[in-house]
């Protein structure tokens, strides 16, 4: 079995936050990480290779530096890293990036591609489905469970108030919740090997099957009108009391504000 | 792709188990106000299976027009047949701007249909409005006008940012639950119902669904709530929970919680508050325990009035807090819980 895992570098939020003085964000004091989500895809795909035997090939589209990411996956026991990068495919929106993404995997066999549900940064759930859809293929959307079942896969769908049990014929593509499991440590050996390793760095040249007019920046049918830090309402008021100061203080509030 | 072609503000009218989601009737009350706006028609657009007897209802919420895709194979949500059934509505009607909700249907679903259709659609938005873009007139571009304007909070709700998707139809965005409001609905209202069934062929997109498994179904929906008492880590133990309990029931509230408290396996999911988990806005919001990452404030901060109870000071809840109180919460939640309930049965006199 041959399974797809995309991956994406992300700034980190769950080591904290970083603020500039003036309130916004300071995103050259924040880490990069490898996606939650696609982490979760990640070891998915390490156990279905465990258990009945797969290859695993990573593929990230990025900066240079994103090569890290693959890294880090190859490291866990990804066999293979693929690392989309070039000028003309920046500022892509999910359309752009999905018809990128489709464009390698074109390029590789595949019987499962795996992603995470979404990215800690943009938060938008679209390029997996939006990948299954330029490749002509099934999606199963947030996965709480995956296993195999000959030439199909039957995973656990989660919605808000119930799961759905989906069965599926390969080729198929999953994303993944990061409740699916826990990822694995990188081994000391893994990151040994994992340097000693090709990576294959793909262009546009590399991509098949796509239009330039679907591709980065220009390619993308949204456009950004403005974007700004968040400014958030200042913080109110805070008080440290005893406790029954403290209640005493609640309920005048409670009260001002005609809640009781 | 003449854009010219493409009229009306069609919402996703996402049923599940043949009932209506409370989101279709808070998306048909924002399309009504850009309706207004462009001078057009809001049409509900109804996906299921023996699902005709729904349009009346939504004709009370605010459609003009219902379009019925009714069809055994839709009987439950699987993305290809009803992506194939939205899809060809919209390659037939022609909307200039499909919304659709951003639930665990409607993020799936939405992407899947925007790639077919060839369009832009943007995740998870906050705010809708019309407007121009760019949105200052800019020398060398044309500014178009009548846009579909959409602002989204993106990195954890860190940053926010407003898209328009200029030169493709329709404009797509999904819009989060509990962020628009409903209209009161029009009793006897009456859309124009049509029917359309674009045909169903099994291909290899479409899944099998073995089994479906529904969890308890909790009594309040958290975005339901006026009042919402909420407890993080903090309040350390599931048991613990009970003195949130008895205080959110002396105020008429609901228990929500924060995601940790879910990880924890303290609390169902349905009752979590944040990025991953429900977006509330009650009138009161009490925080309890509650450290504030900023993925959790994301999905609380609208609330009209912030109380926190944290034993760290420097906890960043406080920073969103109207009322941050700093001290220990065993103390003081049951001891407030006693107060409010001397000053409740007071004013009943």
């Amino acid at each position: 079995m041959k399974i797809v895992v995309c991956v994406k570098q992300v700034p980190d939020t769950a080591g904290g936050v970083k603020f500039n003085p003036d309130g916004t964000l300071d995103r050259g004091a924040m880490l990069t990480i490898m996606n939650p989500d696609d982490k979760a895809g990640l070891e998915a795909a390490l156990r279905l290779k465990d258990q009945y035997g797969a290859e695993v090939t990573v593929v990230t589209m990025g900066l240079p530096k994103a090569e890290e990411v693959l890294r880090e996956a190859m490291a866990m026991g990804a066999d293979k890293g693929v690392l989309v990068t070039d000028r003309v495919l920046g500022g892509a929106d999910t359309w752009a990036t999905s018809t990128t993404l489709a464009g390698a995997i074109r390029n590789l066999d595949y019987d499962l591609i795996i992603t995470g549900r979404q990215a800690i940064d943009g938060d938008t759930a679209q390029v997996g489905p939006q990948i299954s859809e330029h490749l002509d293929i099934p999606v199963i959307s947030y996965a709480q469970d995956i296993k195999i079942e000959g030439d199909s896969v039957v995973v656990e769908r989660q919605y808000e108030d119930r799961y759905h049990v989906v069965k599926a014929k390969m080729p198929c593509l999953i994303t993944a919740l990061s409740e699916l499991n826990e990822p694995r440590y990188m081994t000391p050996g893994g990151i040994f090997d994992a340097y000693k390793q090709e990576i294959t760095v793909w262009g546009r040249a590399d991509l098949k099957d796509v239009d330039d007019a679907n591709l980065g920046l220009k390619g993308s049918p949204t456009k950004i009108a403005k974007a700004s830090d968040k400014v958030r309402k200042g913080a109110g008021e805070k008080v440290s009391l005893d406790p029954d100061e403290s209640v005493s203080y609640i309920v005048d509030k409670l009260k001002i504000k005609h809640v009781i | 792709m003449n854009l010219e072609e493409y009229k009306g503000v069609y919402v996703f009218a996402q049923q599940v188990d043949n009932e209506v989601s409370s989101i279709a009737f808070e998306l048909l009350g924002k399309a009504k106000d850009l309706a207004k706006d462009l001078n057009t028609e809001v049409t509900a657009v109804l996906i299921g299976s023996g699902i005709k007897g729904l349009a009346d209802q939504l004709a009370e919420y605010g459609a003009d027009k219902v379009i019925v895709v009714d069809d055994p194979e839709l009987k439950d949500y699987r993305t290809e047949p009803y992506a194939h059934a939205l899809a060809s509505v919209i390659n037939k009607y022609k909307p200039e701007i499909m919304l659709v909700g951003a639930t665990a249907i409607g993020r799936d679903l939405g992407p899947r249909v925007s790639a077919r259709v060839a369009t832009g659609l943007t995740a998870d938005c906050t705010v809708l409005e019309i407007g121009d873009f760019p949105l200052q007139p800019t020398p060398g571009q044309e500014q178009l006008h009548n846009q579909l304007l959409m602002t989204r909070p993106a990195f954890g709700g860190n940053t926010i940012a407003t898209i328009a998707c200029p030169y493709n139809r329709p404009q797509m965005a999904t819009v989060r639950a509990g962020v628009m409001q409903k209209i009161t609905p029009i009793k006897g209202a009456k859309a124009n119902v049509e029917e359309f069934n674009p045909g169903f062929t099994p291909d290899n997109k479409y899944v099998e669904i073995l089994d479906i498994v529904k969890s308890v179904a909790e009594t309040v929906d958290i975005m339901d709530a006026k009042i919402l008492v909420s407890g993080g880590r903090g309040v350390g133990s599931p048991e613990n929970f009970k003195i949130l309990e008895d205080l959110a029931e002396v105020l008429g509230g609901t228990v929500s919680c924060s995601r940790a408290v879910v990880d924890s396996g303290w609390k169902p999911k349905d009752l979590q508050v944040g990025q991953t988990g429900k977006t509330v806005r009650p009138n009161v919001y009490f925080a309890i325990g509650i450290s504030g990452a900023i993925q959790h404030v994301a999905g609380m901060e609208e609330s009209d009035i912030i109380v926190a109870i944290n034993k760290d000071a420097d906890a960043p809840i406080f920073d969103v807090a109207d009322y941050g109180v700093v001290g220990d919460l065993n103390k003081i939640v049951p001891k407030l819980t006693e107060a409010l309930k001397a000053e409740i049965a007071a004013a009943k006199g």
